[in-house]
């Protein structure tokens, strides 16, 4: 199926309560297959087409404070208009799902895909200081799989998590298992596990509030500190990459997404004339994996990050590899998608690699 | 002597709500917020659902409703409670639901959610306080702002040419197929009051039967940003503010369409 519509199929088998969305191109067939599979006559997932973007997130945001498991799914325009309800998630310490297979921008862009919404969604996206964990796949599987990790983290961690999926991860078809049908909490176990949800005030003393006003600046600011500290925690326990042919790597590629595969195809023509290239493919990126790029920077000769845009991931890729090994950008833009041939033009050309 | 020995339970013919919190509000004195909440309040407690209820506030005066009536609260974005309202009473259909909105937030900055959750019949309550000024940023224009009408943004009155036509938005809720209950009252006099009582009730009333949305607006006073004292406001009221929003149901029917 495609990464679309297993993203639906893992949402109703996650036995996740809400989904809001709207449509927008190359993503539109999540809400499409879960209005085909009407989950609601089966788990009672309630399902809504919204009136805008910033409706949707919003409504994610009212289902997220009652303790619900709820998300949305959008393309890049799209996810800039839910910037507000996202910061919104963040500073009211509330879990969600967002997904976002990218398309090319800026603006209305094309509908070709695209990875230039990194930057938008690892430093924060809307206003705040604030972190999403940001999840990449680079298969069907991942997408399917990645569904029940970001609510996992995301009710973990009481922090948003976004699946930054590209146009091609959301638009391939891939054979792909799912997972089995859980059930969704019932209301006792949400009143359990979420003391803090809105959820009508039942048997509590005292009402529930979910908010992320503080006017008060020394607890505003003991509010930001907590948010830190938990990014922090995260950052210490929930870094995922994945690594092929690293150990004798003399240059080593970046890439996430489905462009990470096309690297490897690179690689593999590159190892059979002999040259050792590795590839780390971060799979949250955010948190980024700055020790494994350190790590590796000491080892090789050279780092080429590939992506499709202008060069957003580098910047962390730079930071983690200090002065230990130069860096360098190949990417494309505006729906190209680079074969692996270009990949290794762009490896001889910095780093005069002899492939 | 204590108040205890003079004041007897038996002897007690109003006392505040068991839900409002004693504490020192923030509303100006003789703003309407505070009649609004406390009838709020009394309702849900005489009703026996402040245990199922689920209050969405705004962004603007009534942004700390939270603090002041002792329920369940979710604090939305500016002009989102709707939206809010809508997922929050589709995921939990046992409870109460209502939103409490200024004009600013309602009918400018959440014009589209406003009328898409009416228009979807989203079994909630929307009550709407059109006060003609945006109150919380210091007395801007708002929606509802009357034609020559003086705020901080419209310093030299309201101009049709430069702001356009004031906008009287439960008009338009109440043609919408979703809505039930559409209703316009004040709580400027005890008889006013009395009918804003009965009219949340019916509206909380309507949203517990899944009967659709219901609107009530509740034309009010701002003191502050009208520069006026609040009997003067009381009676600027009446003499301005109900003949462009004349009080009373524009729509009551049985069940949405």
């Amino acid at each position: 199926m495609k990464g679309n519509e297993a993203i639906a199929h893992a949402a109703i088998r996650y036995g996740a309560d809400g989904y809001f969305g709207y449509p927008i191109t190359p993503q539109s067939e999540v809400l499409e297959t879960l209005a085909e599979l009407k989950p609601w006559e089966t788990t009672g997932m309630v399902v809504l087409q919204a009136e805008s973007e910033v409706a949707a997130i919003n409504m994610v945001y009212g289902g997220a404070a009652t303790g619900k498991a709820v998300m949305t799914s959008s393309s890049s325009p799209g996810v800039s208009l839910k910037q507000e309800g996202i910061s919104y998630l963040a500073a009211s310490e509330l879990p969600a799902l967002i997904v976002n297979v990218m398309r090319g921008g800026p603006g209305l862009g094309t509908i070709q895909p695209s990875q230039a919404d990194y930057f938008q969604a690892t430093k924060g996206g809307g206003h705040g200081d604030y972190h999403l964990i940001v999840l990449s796949p680079a298969t069907v599987q991942e997408m399917t799989d990645f569904v029940a990790l970001g609510f996992d983290l995301s009710f973990k961690y009481r922090t948003p998590a976004m699946i930054l999926a590209d146009g091609i991860v959301g638009q391939m078809m891939e054979k792909v298992v799912l997972p089995p049908q859980r059930p969704r909490r019932t209301e006792a176990e949400i009143r359990e596990q979420c003391p803090w949800a809105v959820t009508g005030r039942g048997s509590r003393a005292h009402g529930n509030v979910v908010t992320s006003l503080e006017l008060d600046s020394a607890k505003m600011e003991e509010n930001n500190l907590r948010f830190q500290q938990t990014y922090r925690t995260i950052e210490e326990n929930e870094v995922r990459f994945q690594e092929y042919f690293t150990d004798d790597a003399e240059y080593l590629i970046v890439a996430f997404g489905s462009v990470a595969r096309i690297c490897l195809k690179a690689i593999e023509e590159a190892r059979a004339k002999g040259v050792k290239i590795g590839l780390l493919r971060p799979i949250t990126l955010w948190p980024f994996p700055k020790a494994e790029v350190r790590r590796l920077a000491e080892q090789v000769k050279g780092i080429l990050t590939v992506e499709l845009n202008a060069g957003q991931m580098i910047e962390d890729v730079r930071l983690a590899a200090g002065e230990a090994a130069p860096v360098a950008h190949f990417g494309r833009m505006g729906g190209i998608v680079p074969n692996p041939g270009e990949v290794l033009e762009a490896l001889k050309e910095n780093f005069s690699v002899n492939i | 002597m204590k108040p205890e020995d003079i004041i007897k339970p038996e002897n007690k013919v109003y006392s505040r709500p068991r839900l409002l919190n004693d504490v020192n509000t923030h509303y100006c004195p003789g703003c309407s917020h505070g009649v609004v909440h406390k009838l709020v309040a009394e309702l849900l407690e005489e009703m026996g659902v402040e245990d199922k209820a689920i209050g969405i506030a705004p962004v603007g005066c009534a942004v700390f409703a939270y603090n002041y009536i002792d329920i369940d609260w979710i604090e939305a974005a500016h002009g989102r409670a709707p939206a809010l309202a809508t997922a929050a009473s589709r995921l939990n259909p046992e409870c109460l639901v209502f939103t409490y909105q200024g004009d600013g937030d309602l009918a400018a900055i959440g014009t589209a959610e406003t009328i898409h959750a009416a228009n979807r019949g989203e079994n909630i309550t929307i009550i709407f306080i059109n006060n003609g000024i945006y109150g919380m940023t210091g007395g801007q224009m708002a929606p509802t702002t009357l034609l020559g009408m003086k705020t901080a943004t419209t310093p030299y009155g309201r101009n049709s040419e430069l702001n356009g036509y004031p906008l009287a938005i439960t008009d338009l809720l109440a043609r919408l197929d979703g809505t039930c209950y559409v209703t316009r009252q004040a709580v400027h006099t005890p008889a006013a009051v009395r009918k804003t009582k009965a009219a949340i009730k019916k509206a909380f009333t309507n949203s517990l039967e899944k009967r659709g949305t219901s609107i009530v607006e509740i034309v009010s006073t701002c003191n502050s940003g009208w520069k006026l004292t609040p009997a003067q406001s009381n009676q600027w009221m009446v003499e301005h503010m109900f003949e462009k929003y004349p009080l009373g149901d524009l729509k009551n029917v049985e069940h949405k369409a």
